[in-house]
């Protein structure tokens, strides 16, 4: 079976986000760029179905600008086996997002779309479930552990409280949360053989999507800061401030 | 215009994270109804009817509703959509499920995780792990809309709005439910708690997570939460993971032990009311939001804390 994953170029989870001053966004000038750790988790599990031999084909394709290549070649050295690019400077909103999504599904026909649950970015937690929408297929979100057997899928989803399992059936859309697997590290040599594999390169305009956004973001503020308080000496002085705070 | 609240509940009862997204939805409209849809849900239909300011209560009841699987509740709220000009979710891990998927139904963008009405199509939510905050503005007709819910306080009761019964549904039947595993507990849910005891990767162990942290949660009448590395480090179950990919709560007390305070952990606790960090490196990131930091190892601080609390009467 074949297996979609979509991945995204966003700032490295390490960096420290900065707001710009003049309250237009986040400053990505001169940041490090990796690919979304969620999207990372849901390559390495698409790979790790390929070792299995559950799956036979991985495409990974990302919507960003140029550089969002190099994400690709990330997902190829991992083990993705060809790539799409849908190059765009935009910041496009999830809906648009799974609307392309969902044009790359007709042209690909894939078993399954396997993605990250949300980017680290814009924080939505929305594409999977919009693209499950918009194909009529099956969703199983924050997913921890993924079963195919035939043509259905176990699905084990990490839900508040503790554990939920389904059973979609396939085509479906799958998404992955943090404990699903633990991303391998790209070996040189794959490294090397992802550079020789192919990654086509689109457009928007090539899928006749309307991608024109419908939240216009007025400004990016920076937190209220949270001022630090006072160190205490000991267990006693502690409960004595806990006491006058009157939280116990 | 009229809001649609979906509720969230365990079929037995109404969460507290309902009586939060109603206070969400009055800042867009006095005109608010719940929908309640569920299996076996009618008393928490009559505790969604009882909130102050709900209009009327819809409540779906049939097997479709009893798991709130996403696309039973599409096949649900899409249609009754017709009605509404917005419709909100608690940004849990059922309202993030299905909201998005009911959105782009509607041909919407979803707006997630929102902190603030600012009017009725204007909304403030984090983005970068709440390292930012964004000002969206949204041109759709209807919006569909995920609240934190510790950005707001809970709706009062009082009110007596009309139970109204609506559809049976019919389950999706591409999606099959197979079980889940529900971690039983005495202990406060995490999301909700009033007080919050964390431990982090110092703890070194699983054993150890359990012999100090629990016991001075369980004396503090508080939930249980962990640092992403105490969960990816396998001292804690994942559903106790506090932080920008775990769960964000904002108690009367936050008690962080060994934890250093990364910043996706402190995305997930900083609004918490009083924060008290017990941490052996004065250095650790945790104490410069902390109000009250104790540089201690936490094997002698936590006993010494347990017997402080009883002297008090604790």
């Amino acid at each position: 079976m074949k297996v979609l994953v979509p991945v995204k170029r966003v700032i490295d989870y390490n960096v420290k986000v900065r707001v710009k001053p003049d309250q237009t966004g986040v400053d990505l000038a001169n940041v490090k760029m990796s690919m979304n750790p969620f999207c990372e988790i849901a390559v390495e599990e698409a790979v790790r179905l390929k070792e299995k031999g559950v799956v036979t084909e991985i495409v990974a394709v990302s919507i960003g600008p140029q550089q969002a290549q190099e994400t690709i070649r990330t997902a190829l050295a991992m083990g993705a086996d060809r790539g799409l690019l849908i190059q765009t400077d935009e910041d496009l909103e999830p809906l648009a997002v799974a609307k392309l999504l969902k044009a790359v599904v007709g042209e690909e026909s894939p078993d399954l779309v396997l993605m990250g649950k949300q980017a680290i970015d814009g924080d939505n937690n929305a594409t999977g479930q919009m693209l499950a929408a918009l194909l009529g297929w099956p969703q199983a979100t924050f997913a921890s552990k993924i079963e195919i057997a035939g043509s259905k899928a176990s699905v084990t989803r990490e839900i508040d409280g503790g554990l939920q399992t389904l059973e979609v059936a396939l085509p479906a859309v799958v998404t992955a949360d943090l404990r699903l697997n633990e991303p391998r590290y790209a070996s040189l040599p794959n490294i090397m053989k992802a550079k020789k594999k192919t990654i086509d390169i689109k457009a928007p305009s090539d899928y006749g999507v309307d991608s024109a956004p419908r939240l216009k973001v007025l400004k990016v503020t920076e937190p209220p800061k949270r001022a630090g308080g006072i160190k205490v000496e000991s267990a006693e002085q502690l409960v004595g401030k806990l006491k006058e705070a009157g939280v116990i | 215009m009229a809001v649609l609240v979906v509720a969230e509940h365990d079929n037995a009862s109404l969460k507290d994270a309902t009586n939060k997204v109603v206070t969400a939805a009055k800042a867009l409209s006095s005109d608010v109804d719940v929908l309640v849809a569920g299996e076996g849900a009618g008393a928490a239909a009559s505790a969604a009817a009882g909130l102050a300011g709900v209009r009327k209560v819809l409540h779906a009841e049939g097997t479709a509703f009893a798991q709130g699987i996403a696309e039973s509740m599409q096949g649900l709220i899409v249609p009754l959509m017709a009605n509404y000009d917005a419709v909100l979710f608690a940004a849990t891990a059922t309202g993030k499920n299905a909201a998005p998927r009911i959105a782009a139904a509607l041909d919407v963008s979803p707006i997630s995780d929102i902190q603030e009405v600012v009017d009725e199509k204007t909304f403030v939510r984090p983005i970068y792990a709440g390292n930012a905050l964004e000002t969206v503005e949204s041109s759709d007709a209807k919006k569909v809309i995920t609240v934190r819910t510790t950005a707001f306080a809970a709706a009062g009761v009082g009110g007596s709005g009309a139970v109204e019964s609506i559809g049976a549904g019919t389950p999706a039947a591409q999606v099959v439910f197979k079980g889940a595993e529900i971690v039983k507990s005495d202990r406060p849910e995490l999301a909700g708690a009033k007080r919050v005891v964390s431990g982090g990767r110092a703890m070194g162990s699983a054993d150890e997570f359990h012999h100090v942290i629990e016991p001075l949660a369980d004396k503090l009448g508080a939930a249980v939460g962990a640092s992403r590395a105490a969960v990816d480090a396998g001292y804690a179950p994942n559903d106790y993971q506090v932080g920008q990919t775990g769960k964000v709560v904002a108690p009367e007390l936050y008690v962080a032990v060994g934890i250093s305070g990364a910043i996706q952990h402190l995305a997930g606790m900083k609004d918490s009311k009083v924060i008290v960090a017990i941490n052996k490196d004065g250095d650790a990131p945790i104490f410069a939001i902390a109000d009250y930091g104790l540089v201690a190892d936490y094997k002698t601080a936590v006993p010494e804390l347990m017997g402080e609390l009883s002297k008090v009467g604790l």
